[in-house]
């Protein structure tokens, strides 16, 4: 890209609704040059521009694979995801991207693979499992984590079933408020941990979602004998310019947004629990 | 494309000079009549006071009986309610009147006080009725109203803006006032949005955009002092335009008892 | 062999060259009670005599019968804001009837500019600005343009504000690179240094005269004499460790009760980069510009983040802008962030001293 700072056009292909405030954008740049160009890698992420309001960094959902449209879900949270909440199948934006360092995915061929994400953060690691799925044979177990405040919130569930059905591959869900039919756990996700069938010296463990959950995480896996340098991380700080010009997103030395959004733990190791960073 | 949004502009007790923001806009005035119905506002010609509206802006502070019910009405028939200005958003200057009683200054004020009908207290309309947006300024600015209104035409929130005057001072190559010279400048604690109008001309900022987030109206007082303010005077400094407000009253309130 | 000495009588030639060169004149002058930069027309331009008077929180000038122009330490900014635009478009959109959006990247405003005056501790910021902002993948197309387009003649200091502790991080008081030409003043004239070709090139036309030994030895003792002014200093040039093993120092919550949260200290700052950006559309709805502005760590908005500010009070932002600029800045930029000109104390509007905070909280403890 000649312009870091100069977004294309996308045009929404498809939008579906996956719960009352989660919907997912399924895009083509309307240059089908620039659409045959484009190239990502699972964790890195875009911004969107949504016109006359501003950008957001939201990462990208689909598997890098697919040629013919690229997704984005996103959860309305501030002022621009409100207003793209409004956009119809048709209607334009702008995406400017990919950004940032994404997965290990060349380091965990021949792991055991813990997913571990909770709330919308489960959205950067679908490409991962997708990924894994793929290409199952290269690697070992596979274990996915996810964890929701309410039953109601988790989406994709149909994906998670179909996923726990594959050979040496587990499922772990837990929703801190249940419904009726339930069938995962009720509880905090923490409560999971223990029950994840990886082998700790072979395991690569990759994690998304708020960082307090992150940390239980990464005492578990520390206490059972992962490695530190096995276990990455996608964090999340302000973004305005993605490029690593405009300061937001600093913790400590690193840009979340071009040294990340994915860490190796021992790299962002010393201010991950420090207030303020 | 679907009917226009409707807006109306209500006056409390006010001056009316938020309202100049609006007719003072030349040009874009017209355009923004082709983009929205401009239902009610008094001091332009349209009267609707009860038309059911998208977003209402009103100016001026709830100072009497008849503000109370008024407003009520008017809550229940907006969608999106701006308050625009000092008065509105904080009580306005009229609001020191809460630190005095009201009945002696009728009484010194009006030969027959017992024909005015007014409350003891100046409020801002938040203080009664959920309040959608605050647009602080005394006055506020075209700006500030177009951005509001444009943003809601797309849909979306508009920006609340909260830095402090000095970014903006900073921005616009403005010497700061303060320290080359030594003038007591609340700056450092006022909400931006005028765009550094007071201290580009070489005097200090009065605080009429409000408190900005984060103030230490502590440590800046204390600074004032160092300038030669007497505590009565750096009382004056924050219990002025927006006196209600809850950062500048809580400081006049700490100076006042030094 | 042609001289290297410019009678002060000459000095117009300097600028004359320049303009006929084809830059835009860019100097020091009295306006406001500071010392700001702004185009330079003329040598009457320049703030003949005056003197600035600083201390924590406080900046004066005074008028002196010193024939010098650059009898001053520094005013509040120099050459970031010519090159890191406080406020700028960065592209727009225009949007047609059927929705059809159309992104167009602003071109950069970038006259030919010469600065003249430029001080040791500017240049010393500037590499830092350039290491950020001209960094591949992400340069910076407007920054780079201004920057291409830059005549830097460069005055070394003779005389320190007793804010200054440019001789404790090692960036001044002479400049030592980084310039186009380097003059050093004496009372009646400039000793010319050419740092660069275009450099040799304006001088080559410069009405030069020899220099005697004396004038030279005058020069260096002079600039010798305002690295012993200074008092303030660092406790070491890297406080990495030392700050990142106090962050529960009680100091932290000390200079919170005194600091403003105002951000005049990061926007005086000749090496803060931090910059917000934000969409403003056009009332009828048909174009939107999309512009950056200034930001500092200092705001909400800075490490705000649907819902949550990581950085919700000043204890925490204080912390911020002091472990970044003193600390995790040798980690991105191989250095500290601190280029020791002393604006941050001058421009406090309550006079909180960086050098007095570091040393409070790093204390003895030096980690080099």
């Amino acid at each position: 890209m000649s312009d870091p700072h100069l977004p294309s056009e996308a045009e929404i292909v498809e939008r579906v609704q996956e719960s009352p405030t989660i919907f997912t954008l399924r895009l083509r740049f309307t240059d089908p040059a620039e659409h045959a160009a484009y190239r990502f890698a699972p964790g890195q992420f875009n911004m969107l521009y949504l016109y006359g309001v501003g950008e957001v960094p939201i990462s990208i959902v689909s598997d890098p694979g697919d040629e013919h449209l690229f997704d984005h879900t996103i959860r309305v949270v501030g002022r621009v995801t409100k207003g793209l909440a409004q956009l119809k199948t048709g209607d334009r934006l702008g995406i400017r991207g990919p950004y940032g360092r994404g997965w290990p995915l060349k380091e965990a061929e021949g792991r055991d693979v813990l997913i571990v994400t909770g709330g919308l953060g489960c959205a950067p690691t679908v490409s991962v499992i997708n990924y894994v799925m793929r290409r199952r044979e290269r690697f070992g177990q596979l274990v996915i984590i996810q964890g929701v405040k309410h039953a109601n919130d988790l989406i994709w569930r149909e994906q998670y079933e179909r996923w726990s059905a594959v050979k040496d591959t587990q499922v772990l869900i837990a929703a801190d408020v249940g419904v009726q039919l339930w069938p995962w756990h009720v509880g905090r996700i923490t409560e999971l941990f223990s029950m994840a069938q990886v082998e700790s010296s072979r395991a690569v463990a990759m994690m998304c979602g708020p960082e307090g959950m992150m940390e239980v995480a990464v005492d578990h896996l520390c206490g059972r004998g992962v490695a530190e340098n096995a276990i990455w991380l996608s964090m999340e700080r302000s973004m305005h310019c993605a490029v690593g010009l405009c300061g937001h997103c600093q913790v400590g030395g690193k840009f979340v947004c071009k040294d990340g959004p994915v860490f190796n733990y021992p790299e962002i190791k010393t201010l991950f629990r420090a207030e303020g960073f | 494309m679907a009917a226009k949004p409707k807006l109306a502009v209500h006056k409390f007790a006010s001056c009316d000079g938020c309202q100049l923001a609006f007719l003072n806009l030349g040009e874009d005035l017209l355009m923004l009549t082709q983009l929205v119905d401009i239902v009610h506002f008094a001091e332009a010609g349209p009267v609707d006071l009860d038309a059911p509206v998208d977003i209402a802006f009103i100016e001026g502070s709830v100072s009497t009986p008849e503000h109370l019910e008024r407003l009520q009405r008017i809550r229940a028939n907006s969608k999106f309610l701006i308050t625009i200005g000092a008065c509105a958003t904080a009580g306005g200057v009229q609001a020191l009147r809460n630190f005095a009683k009201g009945n002696e200054w009728f009484a010194s004020v009006y030969a027959k006080p017992e024909y005015i009908a007014s409350l003891d207290t100046s409020t801002p309309v938040a203080s009664h009725v959920k309040v959608d947006l605050e647009l602080w300024g005394c006055p506020v600015n075209g700006r500030q109203v177009l951005a509001a209104t444009r943003a809601l035409l797309f849909g979306v929130s508009p920006v609340e803006e909260h830095d402090k005057v000095c970014l903006e001072c900073k921005r616009h190559h403005v010497v700061c006032v303060l320290v080359a010279k030594g003038i007591p400048c609340l700056g450092p604690v006022t909400r931006t949005g005028c765009g550094a109008l007071c201290p580009a001309f070489g005097r200090d900022c009065y605080g009429c955009y409000g408190p900005a987030e984060n103030t230490n109206t502590e440590s800046l007082g204390r600074r004032f002092e160092g300038l030669g303010l007497l505590p009565e005077a750096v009382v004056r400094r924050f219990l002025f335009i927006n006196n209600a407000a809850p950062a500048f009253a809580e400081a006049g309130k700490r100076w006042k008892e030094r | 062999m042609p001289g290297n000495y410019l009678p002060r009588a000459s000095f117009q030639a300097l600028l004359e060259t320049l303009q006929q060169t084809g830059y835009r004149c860019v100097g020091p002058q009295l306006r406001d009670d500071a010392i700001v930069y702004d185009t330079l027309r003329h040598v009457g331009d320049l703030p003949r005599g005056i003197r600035d008077l600083q201390a924590p929180g406080q900046y004066r000038v005074e008028k002196s019968d010193c024939p010098r122009f650059f009898a001053w330490a520094n005013g509040p900014q120099a050459l970031k804001p010519l090159l890191f635009a406080p406020q700028e478009f960065l592209w727009k959109t225009e949007r047609a009837a059927d929705g059809r959006l159309r992104f167009v990247a602003a071109v950069p405003d970038a006259v030919p500019t010469a600065v003249i005056g430029v001080r040791a501790c500017d240049l010393a910021a500037l590499r830092l600005q350039d290491a950020h902002f001209l960094k591949d993948p992400s340069r910076d197309a407007h920054y780079a343009a201004r920057r291409e387009r830059l005549f830097l003649v460069a005055v070394h200091c003779t005389r320190s504000a007793p804010t200054c502790f440019c001789a404790s991080t090692g960036d001044g008081p002479r400049a030592e690179a980084g310039f186009d030409l380097s003059l050093s003043e004496l009372d009646d004239g400039f000793l010319v240094e050419a740092g660069s070709d275009t450099g040799r090139g304006v001088m080559a036309r410069l009405p030069l005269e020899a220099a005697s030994a004396g004038q030279t030895q005058t020069a260096d003792a002079e600039i010798a004499q305002a690295a012993k002014q200074q008092t303030r200093k660092l406790p070491s040039r890297n406080l990495q460790a030392a700050l990142f093993a106090n962050l529960d120092h009680p100091r932290w919550v000390d200079v919170a009760e005194r600091c403003l949260s105002c951000a005049n200290c990061t926007s005086v700052c000749p090496t803060c980069f931090c910059h917000s950006e934000a969409d403003q559309p056009t009332l009828d709805g048909a174009g939107s510009v999309h512009a950056r502005q200034w930001d500092s760590c200092f705001t909400q908005g800075h490490s705000y983040i649907h819902g949550v500010t990581i950085r919700a009070d000043t204890r925490l932002r204080y912390r911020q802008w002091l472990t970044h600029k003193l600390g995790s800045w040798h980690e991105q930029y191989g250095r500290s962030g601190c280029v020791g000109c002393g604006r941050c104390i001058t421009w406090c509007p309550v006079g909180i001293d960086i050098t007095e905070e570091a040393t409070a909280i790093c204390g003895d403890t030096t980690h080099v």
